[in-house]
């Protein structure tokens, strides 16, 4: 299992998220590479679906960076992913998979280190659950 | 609109865990507006589907159509060239829509995905709340235009019964007790005497207590 | 009110002027004769009528009239209760026609508590019809000597109509009229919900009055001793349709230790001297569930004893 390196796919969106990476290159701190990064114009773009196709295509994981609830750029996006990811995460359950393997994650536009920290912290989670095939 | 809520995920699993070739069919009906059966959420169900089949290193192949509605034959009819290539199929549109399918496909296995409830609408986003029993007999003007028959737990006609409380009926707080609805409406607009009419017993012969039911327009039949 | 509709011994008592006194008696979860009768042994001699509920709270109990007919062998008049949830009214008209072939002369039109309440919450629920039209059903088939389908009743069954009054539901201004309307229907006895806010009940009674009701129908004023704090926390909080005054709550904790029961006997007595002089009253139903053994004693202190002979 220590050679288990769990894809995770992420989808930030243009506002805070985004700076934060940004942030985060002009830092030097370094993304993992089994992170793939999906960019949206803002996460309340993402419908359920979207949440549930990367375990359909063999993610371990998903996340969801946005802004804090009080500084969604478009209001109410970040709080109506906040509710699809958890609707995922009851799915996830009746299917007898974590629901730790998917979350979501407020993002402060200045923040950079937090959007590694973010980053390395699913990767953790996801790599200790393990790979979800039972079989 | 009719409205549905669906099944947990854990029921469908057992419903279809014998089959490799799973046919989702959504309704562009009533369950889309309430959001249970429509063509996304024939998607959240299949990929559901999918994962769970990759989780158990099954060979599943799940497909998803969402028909126009699944309460007539010129819809249903539409899926003939594709059916032959699923083993069984799950039905996210109301209770006639199973039937429907059954009935045209009978060689399939057809389930229903979908817990079928009530006649309602929605009381506010997200939100659907029943207004109709469907007593084949509607005298809603008698009671200022709130039905007793769906709204009350009771279905009193001479109500209220005097188990309310705040204007919630006994069996819940989530429920409001709609002779208390009627009867302020009706004091503040001065129609105490329509209040205190006896209304009679009522004649379920139009409901399904009657029998099962058909509506007949004599100037479409063939 | 002159001629007798039915002839009871509640009918007589009312109707020869007296101030009724009726008792209430719960039929047992099962078959146990012995201690319904032990049960309602007690409240001999000291009521004119009991009430035989019809699974109240929807808890199955033996039925209702079987539980009356075993009161009457014992020497007791049953008050018969009959709820609407549970019977359509094919099994409700049979039902009057049995009870009263086997000697049953008062009953009691309830809607009931619905189902959820009970024991048995997964199952249908009937109300085909309400109690306004039992009500109604039962004085067709007295005084007319029909079916609610218009046919006739070969031998018409004379009971002693009732109906139950709450007072205290929402909304308040309605109620007088509802029970306008249940007199209308044919109810020529009602009972009220237990009574503890008084000053609700003055201001009922008045319209009442004041729309001669009290003229068409006997009114009985219910009564329900509280045994202790708790339970006077729980009908305030958890019984629909119940008024229960904050200061009757604070009279009954002030009593002390042990005295509570006592300090609710004492408020029920306060209770019954005045519905005595109250006009338009003719008497009080005093519903001791499961404190039937304390019947006698109240009885006594409340000075209704000895029950009139009619």
């Amino acid at each position: 299992m220590d050679d288990f390196k769990p894809q995770i796919v992420a989808f930030c969106c243009a506002n805070c998220a985004s700076s934060a990476a940004k942030v985060s290159q002009g830092m030097k701190k370094a993304l993992p590479d089994n992170i793939k990064i999906i960019q949206v114009p803002c996460t309340g773009r993402i419908e359920t679906l979207h949440l549930l196709k990367p375990f359909e295509e063999g993610a371990d994981g998903v996340y969801v960076a946005g802004c804090q609830e009080d500084s969604c750029q478009y209001i109410s996006g970040i709080t109506k992913a906040a509710k699809r990811v958890t609707q995922v995460k009851g799915i996830l359950e009746s299917l007898s998979i974590e629901p730790e393997r998917i979350d979501v994650f407020h993002m402060s536009a200045g923040k950079g280190q937090e959007f590694v920290e973010v980053a390395d912290q699913m990767v953790n989670t996801v790599k200790g659950l393990g790979p979800i095939l039972t079989a | 609109m009719i409205v549905a809520e669906s099944k947990p995920i854990k029921e469908l699993l057992e419903m279809v865990k014998d089959f490799k070739r799973i046919l989702v069919v959504g309704c562009k009906g009533c369950v889309t507006v309430c959001n249970v059966g429509g063509a996304k959420e024939a998607a959240i169900l299949a990929s559901t589907l999918r994962i769970s089949g990759k989780k158990e290193g099954l060979d599943v192949m799940v497909g998803e159509h969402t028909l126009e509605r699944q309460c007539d034959p010129e819809y249903i009819n539409e899926l003939k060239d594709v059916i032959g290539d699923y083993d069984a199929v799950i039905s996210i549109a109301c209770g006639v829509g199973p039937q429907f399918l059954s009935e045209r496909y009978p060689d399939t296995k057809i389930f229903p995905g979908v817990n079928t409830k009530f006649m309602g609408g929605a009381v506010e986003h997200g939100v659907w709340a029943e207004r109709c029993a469907g007593c084949g007999t509607c005298a809603i003007h008698l009671f200022g235009g709130l039905c007793p028959i769906a709204r009350c737990s009771k279905s009193l006609l001479n109500g209220p019964c005097g188990g309310s409380s705040n204007g919630k009926c006994e069996i819940s707080q989530d429920v409001d007790c709609v002779w208390d609805l009627i009867v302020t409406k009706m004091m503040e607009q001065d129609r105490l005497d329509e209040l205190t009419v006896f209304r009679p017993p009522k004649s379920w012969t139009t409901a399904r207590d009657g029998g099962p039911r058909k509506m007949i327009r004599e100037e479409l039949v063939k | 009110m002159s001629e007798h509709k039915a002839g009871s011994n509640l009918e007589k008592v009312l109707s020869a002027g007296h101030f009724a006194f009726t008792g209430e008696c719960g039929p047992p979860q099962g078959a146990n004769v012995d201690h319904l009768i032990e049960k309602a042994n007690h409240l001999k001699g000291c009521v004119d009528a009991v009430n035989v509920t019809d699974n109240q709270t929807a808890v199955v109990r033996m039925s209702s009239w079987a539980a009356s007919i075993i009161l009457i062998q014992h020497g007791l008049e049953p008050n018969y209760q009959m709820v609407c949830r549970d019977r359509n009214r094919l099994a409700i008209q049979s039902d009057i026609l049995g009870a009263y072939s086997l000697g049953i002369r008062n009953m009691l039109c309830l809607s009931g508590d619905h189902q959820s309440f009970g024991n048995h919450p997964e199952s249908k629920n009937v109300f085909d019809i309400d109690s306004m039209q039992l009500i109604h059903t039962a004085k067709t088939m007295r005084d007319e000597g029909k079916f609610l389908n218009g046919s006739d009743v070969d031998v018409a069954p004379k009971l002693f109509i009732g109906a139950a009054s709450n007072p205290f539901a929402e909304p308040f201004d309605f109620r007088v009229y509802r029970l306008a309307k249940k007199i209308s229907a044919g109810a020529d006895f009602v009972q009220t919900q237990c009574i503890y806010n008084m000053d609700k009940f003055r201001e009922f009674m008045k319209r009442a009055v004041d729309m001669g009701l009290h003229e068409k129908c006997y009114i009985l004023a219910g009564v329900t001793p509280m045994k202790s704090v708790g339970m006077a926390l729980y009908m305030s909080k958890q019984v629909p349709g119940m008024d229960v005054p904050p200061s009757l709550v604070k009279r009954l904790r002030g009593a002390g230790k042990g005295k509570v029961a006592e300090e609710g006997i004492k408020f029920a007595l306060e209770q019954i001297e005045e519905f005595k002089e109250m006009e338009g009253v003719a008497g009080v139903h005093l519903m001791a569930i499961e404190w039937e053994h304390k019947v006698p004693e109240i009885a006594e202190r409340a000075g209704v004893l000895p029950r009139p002979v009619v």
